[in-house]
């Protein structure tokens, strides 16, 4: 790791002031583009201003908030969980099934995300016991649970939940607009925030992601944390899928097909390296935020699908490559300035962002 | 290395506000006269909202919508998902919720999930018009309904009835072996040719399912003739039937001979057509569907009508409708499509 004095620990990211370390990042350019996009539709879109707006932001984004929360942390490893959406469309069809054969919503739920925890020990096993890649397994998982889920219901839907709980899930707290639902987002957000930023175990994350090899040669269990964070994805995402159900008041095999996409594209324009190794939870918080601003925006300018995923997969290629454009552009810069070899391209292994 | 990438970061931010700035400027001046326009006393606001967007069923019928939008000087917008999903459609509705738009049509991808969001809409003072696929009752002021299943089921009788002579033996090929709507369909069709005297030389002999598979129905198809040397005519009330049945009857020397009716769309039976295997079949025109829905719904935004059973409402051509049980609007008889009109449609 260190090619530096390795006495002094001295890494380059560290010498400069802290207020540079904390706004000169990544997370602070996506949560800058969400307020800038905010403010000029608040601005110039018409009825973006209303007050439905924030409520349906969030009841549309929240399945995909909740889902980036495990899969940042699996990217961050260096793995990634395609099969997030299935174990929605999972779980959804579970708690539809047990519904309809009179069992109470709390225990459908219950076994629902159980099968999740299942779901995601059968990935985590596959990836980090065996040790396929994951996105060979999750691929092939993918196609299983949905699969499974589509077997269990065929083409129809069960409906007819009770109003109880339809009602919870589109409920707001108080006369704010903001979505029951948000109270177990912020609970889970704060939780896999302290795991990934704050605990040895979140530091293990991060040491897979750079180096596995190595991360294993100082003791993290990186079979034991890969499993862990499967089983995380598979729970949360079945979360997800019963509020989805609930939602809508519907569960079906095709719930949430491809929202997959949308998580692991949301989770990278928040600022993770799909190489793993780096990323940061308030980062992919406003990344899922952006994109579900932006497109709430241009639907309300009656922009089409079609044109609102071009411009959500520029700006996700753009923000993918511009950091490395630009940094091999001022590198040149600075070899034409003092011919030397210059500080920043010295120390490889140690910042993370060429990977 | 951190420093580059970091002032790398910030100008990447810039660049990437300032292009999306540009881009909702470009949003906003298209957007600004249909805005207004809505606004007017006399003109309706009205979102089209299909199942999805790019399939050419519902391409023919915003056509029909638009035409009869022009014709009622109403601004109407398509809008829809990429998928036939639900929760896709939902966000839609909620941007019509959000719109404040006079009406909302609306062809359903589940009964009963947009529900909630169709009656917030309702809420906020929007007109909520199904057609093609409705939702439950309670969460539309009317529903457009394209056929009845008594209208299909006599429709397909008598076409085939005409094609065969009036006798001989006939099949059905139906979706898969629980499809409401078939079943629906199979069995007036059955009490239709029992009791009607017109049927008594016609003897429906078998009933096969290709489950809305293509290659299942061919198969189908198949053995029937196979166990049937005397068939005279097949009805599928189904489009993937009648096409994969075309397709096997167009190369097989029973072309001409065992006739082929059901429900189709234009664009999968128009070569069936055109090379004899198929004189005629049936469906509902969804153009007609379109337009009517919009008559419908400027009717309801309007205050002309309250979307109860009795009220009556002119819709342009097509004449006057009114409506009835369940707060449903019925489109007519089936639309029959043979060789001089297959032509005059794209879907």
């Amino acid at each position: 790791m260190t090619t530096l004095q390795a006495t002094t620990r001295s890494y380059v990211a560290h010498e400069y002031p802290l207020w540079r370390r904390l706004l000169l990042t990544r997370e602070t350019a996506i949560i800058a583009v969400l307020v800038a996009v905010v403010f000029y539709s608040i601005g110039n879109v018409e009825n973006f201003d209303g007050p439905l707006t924030l409520t349906y932001l969030l009841l549309d984004t929240a399945p995909i908030l909740l889902i980036a929360l495990p899969m940042t942390l699996v990217i961050v490893t260096g793995e990634i969980d395609l099969s997030v959406a299935s174990v929605v469309g999972l779980s959804s069809v579970l708690l539809g099934v047990l519904f309809e054969a009179g069992y109470s919503i709390p225990v459908a739920a219950l076994v629902a995300v159980l099968a999740g925890v299942a779901c995601g020990a059968l990935n985590g096993f596959l990836v980090a016991y065996v040790g396929l890649p994951s996105l060979a397994v999750t691929i092939g998982t993918l196609a299983l649970f949905r699969g499974v889920a589509a077997g269990l219901v065929g083409t129809k839907a069960v409906t007819g939940f009770d109003d109880r709980w339809t009602d919870l899930a589109t409920a707001k707290i108080g006369a704010t607009g903001v979505p029951v639902v948000m109270i177990l987002f912020v609970v889970l957000a704060i939780a896999f925030a302290f795991l990934l930023h704050f605990t040895s175990f979140g530091r293990g994350v991060f040491d897979i992601g750079l180096n596995s090899e190595a991360a294993h040669f100082t003791g993290v269990p990186v079979e034991r944390t890969k499993l862990i964070l499967f089983v995380l994805s598979g729970a949360v995402s079945a979360l997800a899928g019963v509020y989805f159900t609930l939602r809508f008041g519907s569960a079906r095999g095709d719930n949430a097909t491809g929202m997959e996409l949308q998580v692991i594209a949301a989770v990278l324009l928040g600022g993770v390296s799909i190489f793993g190794g780096r990323g940061r939870l308030h980062g992919v918080i406003a990344g899922v935020l952006l994109i579900g601003v932006i497109s709430s925006a241009l639907r309300l300018e009656g922009v089409t699908v079609n044109v609102t995923n071009i411009i959500i997969g520029l700006l996700l290629v753009a923000s993918v490559m511009t950091p490395s454009v630009l940094a091999a552009l001022s590198g040149l810069a600075s070899r034409r300035n003092n011919r030397g070899p210059s500080p920043s391209s010295a120390p490889v292994g140690v910042g993370t962002q060429e990977r | 290395m951190k420093f580059h990438s970091k002032r790398a970061t910030a100008f990447s931010a810039l660049l990437l506000s300032g292009a999306m700035v540009l881009t909702a400027c470009g949003g906003d001046s298209e957007s600004a006269d249909g805005g207004d326009g809505g606004s007017s006393s006399e003109a309706v606001s009205i979102t089209m909202l299909p199942k999805n967007l790019g399939n050419p069923y519902f391409d023919t019928s915003t056509k029909g919508a638009k035409a009869a939008a022009t014709d009622l000087g109403d601004d109407l917008e398509e809008v829809g998902p990429e998928t036939a999903s639900p929760d896709a459609q939902v966000q839609y509705i909620n941007t019509a919720a959000q719109q404040g738009v006079g009406a909302l049509i609306v062809s359903a991808n589940d009964p009963t999930a947009i529900c909630d969001a169709l009656n917030e809409a309702r809420d906020a003072g929007t007109k909520v018009v199904t057609f093609d696929s409705d939702t439950d009752p309670e969460c539309r002021d009317l529903f457009i309904n394209q056929a009845t299943a008594e209208g299909i089921a006599k429709v397909q009788l008598e076409l085939i009835a005409e094609q065969i002579g009036g006798s001989g033996e006939i099949a059905i090929l139906s979706a898969s072996a629980n499809a409401t709507n078939q079943n629906a369909w199979i069995k007036m069709m059955e009490s239709e040719l029992e009791s009607n005297p017109d049927y008594a030389d016609i003897e429906l002999v078998d009933t096969v399912y290709g489950d809305d598979d293509d290659q299942k129905s061919f198969d189908e198809t198949a053995a029937l003739l196979q166990s049937h040397p005397d068939l005279k005519g097949i009805i599928s009330p189904t489009t993937v039937g009648i096409s994969a049945a075309a397709r096997y009857l167009s190369d097989s020397d029973k072309k001409g001979k065992v006739m082929l009716t059901g429900l189709g769309t234009p664009n999968q039976m128009r070569e069936y057509v055109k090379d004899g295997t198929v004189t005629a079949f049936a469906l509902w025109n969804p153009e007609d569907l379109g337009a009517l829905a919009t008559y419908a719904a400027d009717a309801l935004a309007t205050g002309e009508i309250n979307g109860d059973p009795g009220d009556k409402f002119q819709a342009g051509d097509l004449g006057e409708y009114t409506v009835e049980e369940d707060n449903s609007v019925l489109l007519g008889d089936p639309f029959v499509f043979d060789e001089s009109n297959i032509d005059d449609f794209d879907f």
